[in-house]
């Protein structure tokens, strides 16, 4: 049993804080303002490996584990949580599926050019009508000749209008329910494929969260991901790896708030004493503090277990369900903390509450996580 | 080593397009101290071209000796050049110390002519003196100006220095101070003159170097944004002042890297020193502590700033500066 | 072309904080750092790497611990590393790391050598220019900038108090380069997932052929007599007191001490 990083690890997550401590977090307020998607940061993040961390080197990536990839979202997350979310949807909903169910031509073809960040990748499951009940996909694809024919739309699509893949699952065979959805490699600008209209949102407001549009959109018939049905098994182990990257942007964000607060509080002087030395203050701290570290164990034994390749549907559900609600209770608490000025954008806890509550909606409600958990229990 | 054979001390005279530099009155001064303190003579090394007219400033400034070095290949300061000379002189005169300004030249010359000499070189003195056995103590601030050290090189001469620009003090000029003017021809080898001067661009930043203010209106975090230093500029104004910063303003870009006091910035000691909002991290205090009169206003009564401060005022700068500056303004006028 | 870049291992000086009861350093805690002119001086030599090509190699000499910085520049991008570490480099001034560092070199082909201006631990910016003139080649401090005509020749820009000067030197050649001037590229992930299986060379004393009176605090002509917390002046009074008080006392001081 080993709790401490290895020195790659190690290594790297001092890169990484660097990096978004100088490049990520003096953007965070602006594109959060301005509700601008920060493509800079993007190609930065590209030249360096940060888009394909998890990636094998033979497909271009860096070659790293899932636990360093935990890391980068953790860290971009502490200071922005809208560039954790764009590297993990990337990662985790785009390059991940590819790899880990495509063909060779189509992992040479798509993943050295996601990898480098040249490409960011997106993933379509979510629909108006199925969204926890994933199963209930009206999206459709129906051979016709050498094609595909995708017919219906997408929502809440993170990286939409600035990906250049996507993953999209369609029903290819409605009589089979959940075995007759399959998942196709969709580019962008292909005929009949158009970015609907934007969301306007509370949190996370950098990342570009739109509709996709099939209007009788035909794609080469090698565009199928895996097999013709196998599409709901792809999206459900999809994201359980996901759930990593959700529950790293949430330690992330819970982080941020925590060190944000710890500053604040050592300087805001009341009753001509520091906020820190009350004991209110440190013990609801103390609370705070063991939680984000109880967040972190979680998702660090989760990104190990899928390392290691052990089964680690379960633990990813407990640490998105886990740090979403740490995060969320933690951002709360660091606005009470600044009192007025926390709830002005003067102080960026403000942002970070805005930004925690996604964590406990997407890729998987906290009650979804809730029953994958209690599935596992009383199989 | 026979020490004894060596005497005197030395001091490298800057010139930059035939303008002596300031520093190099200044280590005359301190220069006439320490052959005081040893019974030896200030010597000044004069390298350049067309400039020894100018030696009587340099005897009126504390030199009893100028060696002038006239020569076109010393118009501009290129290292090999000044290396040669300077060796050539140290060889043949055997200065017992030799002190050079830490400017962008002397930091150039003195460590390659210490490895040609296979002597000791001590960088960015703040206080040179000579103790009971003779030998010269340099002083100087380690680790990020956190740590003093004394360093002596006691069995290798010369004794070289580099010491920063305004740290010592000119001695007042004295017409009448007589000395006297030795030349040197240099004896080049240029085959060995491999750096070619291309272009030498003046920038003129159109404001006077910090280190030379009289009074500085110096700002950090407290005073936060540009529209924050709008309010000392003025404040500037009314006083003749000039406008310096903390470290953390100038990585901000709310000010030039020249106007940054402080270890990695400039080392300023003006008459009048205003902190405002600067908590007064060592690094800075290390670039602005020997102000002869330091007034600071930080929020933080904690603040390391107050330590140093001769008036310490606990207080938002934003609402007090606007109001001196009013109340300045008057004074001025009434006078 | 072949380009050596020295690199020192530092504590991170903004990071140390003085006992205000005794007076003392707190060195607890303070991380160890790539020297930022070095870094920058790295950057520099990867830069013409990235152009025109060319293999770097990195050298510190320094505690085996230095270790981690010849890592973190070969996650740069530097492609070879050497540690010189031996007791009997310690204690070594300038003049002493000088001339093992050029020993070192020695015995190694190199068309550029680029280092940082100074070490933020020393701030002395000696050993650059004391390195060139022990391997009798021409140096450049204070480096801003540097072009490459792709053959022999550099194009420089030398940073001064008032301005900049352009240079021009052919290789081999020796800069120093300044942090401000250029901004250091980050590791790459794939440089770190690397970096822990490729080699540092150690190289010892012996590995070097530098007579050992000129090494370590043998070789030093300085030394250090003392070295004590810097005292602070006496602090004046600090008031509490309402804007308009203050501005009255600020103003009743200065007329005391007749600036105004």
């Amino acid at each position: 049993m080993n709790f401490e990083l290895n020195k790659t690890q190690d290594l790297f997550r001092q890169m990484i804080r660097e990096f978004a401590e100088k490049e990520v977090k003096p953007l965070a307020a602006e594109i959060d303002e301005q509700e601008r998607f920060p493509i800079e940061t993007v190609e930065k993040m590209g030249k360096l490996g940060i888009m394909g961390i998890p990636v094998p080197k033979q497909y271009g990536g860096a070659g790293g584990d899932n636990i360093m990839y935990s890391i980068a979202v953790e860290e971009l997350s502490r200071v922005c949580a809208t560039t954790g979310v764009i590297v993990s949807a990337h990662t985790s909903l785009c390059v991940a599926p590819i790899l880990e169910h495509g063909t060779e031509e189509q992992k040479n073809k798509y993943v050295p050019k996601l990898a480098s960040g040249e490409w960011i990748g997106a993933f379509g499951l979510t629909e108006p009508n199925a969204g926890t009940d994933a199963s209930a996909q009206q999206t459709t694809a129906v051979a016709d000749g050498d094609e595909w024919v995708l017919n219906g739309n997408k929502i809440f699509i993170t990286n939409a209008g600035y990906a250049h893949v996507y993953v999209i699952f369609a029903m290819t065979d409605k009589s089979l329910g959940t075995k007759g959805i399959s998942a196709f490699i969709v580019e962008k600008d292909t005929p009949g494929f158009t970015i609907g209209k934007k969301e306007m949102k509370l949190g996370i407001r950098g990342s570009a969260t739109c509709e996709l549009i099939f209007e009788n959109c035909r794609i080469p018939k090698e565009n199928l991901l895996g097999k013709i049905g196998g599409g709901f098994a792809i999206a459900m182990k999809t994201l359980d790896g996901g759930r990593i990257g959700i529950a790293s942007q949430a330690l992330g964000i819970a982080q941020g708030a925590m060190d944000e607060t710890i500053k604040y509080t050592k300087e805001r002087k009341q009753f001509g004493k520091s906020l820190s030395s009350f004991q209110n203050t440190q013990f609801q701290m103390a609370d705070l503090y063991t939680k984000v570290e109880a967040s972190r164990l979680l998702v660090r034994s989760a990104a190990f277990k899928k390392d290691k390749g052990i089964p680690y549907s379960a633990d990813a559900a407990m640490c998105k369900l886990f740090a979403a609600e740490t995060a969320m209770e933690v951002t709360t608490k660091a606005v009470q903390f600044h009192g007025g000025y926390g709830y002005t954008r003067e102080y960026p806890v403000e942002r970070m509450m805005r930004d925690a509550k996604i964590t406990e909606i997407y890729e998987g409600t906290s009650e979804v996580q809730r029953m994958v958990i209690s599935a596992k229990m009383f199989r | 080593m026979d020490k004894t054979l060596y005497k005197n001390v030395y001091v490298f005279v800057e010139q930059r397009d035939g303008v002596i530099q300031s520093v190099a009155l200044e280590l005359l001064g301190k220069a006439t101290e320490l052959a005081a303190a040893l019974g030896e003579k200030v010597v000044a090394l004069f390298p350049g071209h067309e400039i020894t007219s100018q030696a009587q400033t340099l005897i009126e400034f504390g030199a009893d000796e100028v060696i002038c070095i006239d020569h076109p290949q010393l118009k501009h300061y290129i290292t090999e050049q000044y290396s040669q000379v300077i060796y050539q002189a140290i060889m043949t005169y055997r200065p017992s110390i030799v002190l050079f300004g830490a400017t962008t030249i002397g930091r150039d010359l003195a460590p390659r002519l210490s490895a040609r000499l296979n002597t000791g070189l001590t960088a960015d003195c703040t206080k040179l003196e000579i103790s009971e056995e003779k030998e010269l103590l340099m002083t100087r601030p380690a680790f990020g100006g956190n740590l003093m050290a004394t360093i002596a090189c006691s069995d290798h001469r010369p004794q070289m220095s580099t010491v920063r620009p305004g740290v010592m003090q000119k001695i007042q000029r004295d017409p009448s101070r007589k000395g006297t003017v030795t030349e040197m021809k240099p004896e080049f080898n240029e085959s060995k003159f491999k750096v070619k001067l291309i272009e030498d661009v003046k920038e003129d930043k159109g404001m006077i170097d910090i280190s030379e203010a009289k009074i500085l209106v110096s700002g950090g975090r407290g005073v936060g944004t540009q529209n924050g230093f709008d309010m000392l500029y003025d404040l500037a104004s009314v006083l003749g002042a000039e406008v310096s910063a903390s470290r953390a303003m100038v990585d901000a870009g709310v000010i030039a890297h020249d106007r940054q006091v402080g270890q990695t910035g400039k080392t300023v000691r003006p008459d009048l020193y205003f902190a405002m909002g600067i908590s007064g991290a060592i690094q800075h205090l290390a670039g602005m502590e020997e102000s002869e009169f330091i007034v600071a206003i930080n929020k933080d009564k904690f603040a390391p700033i107050f330590k140093v401060a001769d008036v310490g005022i606990v207080g938002d700068v934003k609402k007090i500066v606007p109001l001196l500056t009013e109340r300045l303004k008057k004074e001025i006028e009434n006078k | 072309m072949k380009i050596l870049v020295c690199i020192k291992q530092v504590p991170d000086t903004t990071e140390i904080k003085i006992n205000p009861v005794t007076g003392t350093l707190i060195r607890d805690g303070v991380p160890s750092i790539m020297n930022p002119d070095d870094k920058g001086g790295l950057e520099v030599a990867l830069r013409l790497k990235d152009e025109f090509g060319a293999e770097v190699t990195v050298i510190t000499m320094g505690p085996p611990q230095a270790d981690a910085i010849l890592r973190e520049a070969m996650a740069m991008g530097a492609d070879r590393a050497i540690l010189l570490t031996d007791r009997k480099f310690a204690g070594a001034d300038t003049l002493a790391t000088s001339n093992a560092i050029a020993g070192a070199l020695r015995c190694l082909e190199w068309d550029l050598i680029v280092a940082g201006r100074q070490a933020i631990d020393g701030d002395t910016a000696q050993v650059g220019p004391q390195i060139a003139e022990h391997l009798d080649i021409p140096q450049i401090s204070y480096v801003a900038d540097v072009k490459f005509d792709g053959k022999k020749t550099f194009r420089v820009k030398k940073e001064t108090e008032d301005g900049y000067q352009i240079l021009e030197v052919e290789s081999p050649c020796l800069f120093t380069v300044l942090a401000s001037a250029v901004k250091p590229r980050y590791m790459s992930v794939g440089g770190i997932v690397d970096v822990f299986d490729r080699e540092v060379e150690i190289w010892t004393a012996d590995r070097i052929s530098v007579e050992e009176e000129k090494l370590g605090l043998k070789g030093s002509p300085t030394k250090v007599k003392k070295a004590f917390a810097k005292g602070l002046k006496s602090a004046g009074e600090v008031h509490e007191i309402e804007p308009e008080e203050a501005v009255n006392l600020i103003i009743s001081k200065l007329k005391e001490k007749f600036i105004i």
